[in-house]
């Protein structure tokens, strides 16, 4: 049985077509969904010149490795990725990548988007902005907690 | 019984404490407990911890709810809710 998983936490950039190439090597493999997050240069209004992103060491890797299994049990994929940078980064950069690929396109779409749901709810990542305004932690989203329900009501 | 307490975010900010050793009165046996127990230190431990904040908790590193049991030894966190992604 087919199954890439590769799960990382750093601090250094990734190489985006490196990493779907390693993922879709597999002939079984006829489709490829990610996702990329990167940093914006505005927030809440005020100008953002550089984020900080603080982690729990050891439970983010640990969370993340729970988040695809349950997203494993619930959608037949083949391979999935999650790569979350931490530290210092600016606007631009990128901050995480999640790419699942599987047989069919619509197993994948799902699979992701329920990775980056949970990713934002429930894996300790913290970010700092440094602003115009001055330094603040940036505040949890109503909105994402949303995102996160509805895959545990359907 | 002797647990370590991690802060993280701007909780570890505001307490000035990135981790401690505790060891705990018998009744704190949750940890929810270990929190009220926490914020009766005062001043911005109150302030930080106290009911009103919206916080989070892991035990062993995992997501723990106020009513998870705490065991000798254990690694607890305390910290904001998460901003990843």
């Amino acid at each position: 049985m087919l199954a890439f998983e590769k799960i990382a936490v750093q601090t250094d950039d990734f190489d985006v077509a490196a990493e779907i190439a390693a993922l879709r090597s597999h002939p079984a493999i006829g489709a490829v969904v990610t996702f990329i997050g990167t940093v914006r240069d505005i927030n809440d209004g005020d100008s953002v010149s550089t984020l900080t992103l603080e982690h729990y060491p050891g439970m983010t890797e640990k969370a993340l490795a729970d988040i695809v299994a349950q997203a494993r049990q619930r959608w037949d994929v083949m391979g999935v990725t999650v790569i979350h940078r931490v530290g210092l980064l600016k606007p631009c950069d990128q901050i995480v990548f999640v790419a699942v690929a599987g047989a069919h396109r619509g197993q994948c779409f799902e699979a992701c988007e329920f990775i980056m749901d949970y990713l934002k709810t429930e894996a300790p990542f913290w970010k700092k902005e440094q602003t115009t305004e001055g330094e603040r932690w940036v505040e949890a989203r109503v909105s994402d907690d949303q995102a996160m329900a509805r895959w545990v009501s359907e | 019984m002797k647990v370590q307490v991690l802060y993280f975010a701007s909780l570890r900010e505001k307490l000035g404490c990135a981790s401690e050793t505790v060891e705990l009165p018998d009744h704190v046996v949750s940890l929810g407990a270990l929190r009220e127990w926490l914020a009766e230190r005062g001043g911005v431990w109150a302030e930080a911890l106290g009911a009103a904040k919206a916080l989070r908790g892991a035990i062993n590193q995992a997501m723990a709810k106020p009513d998870a049991p705490l065991a000798e030894g254990a690694e607890v966190a305390f910290f904001p809710p998460v901003t990843g992604g």
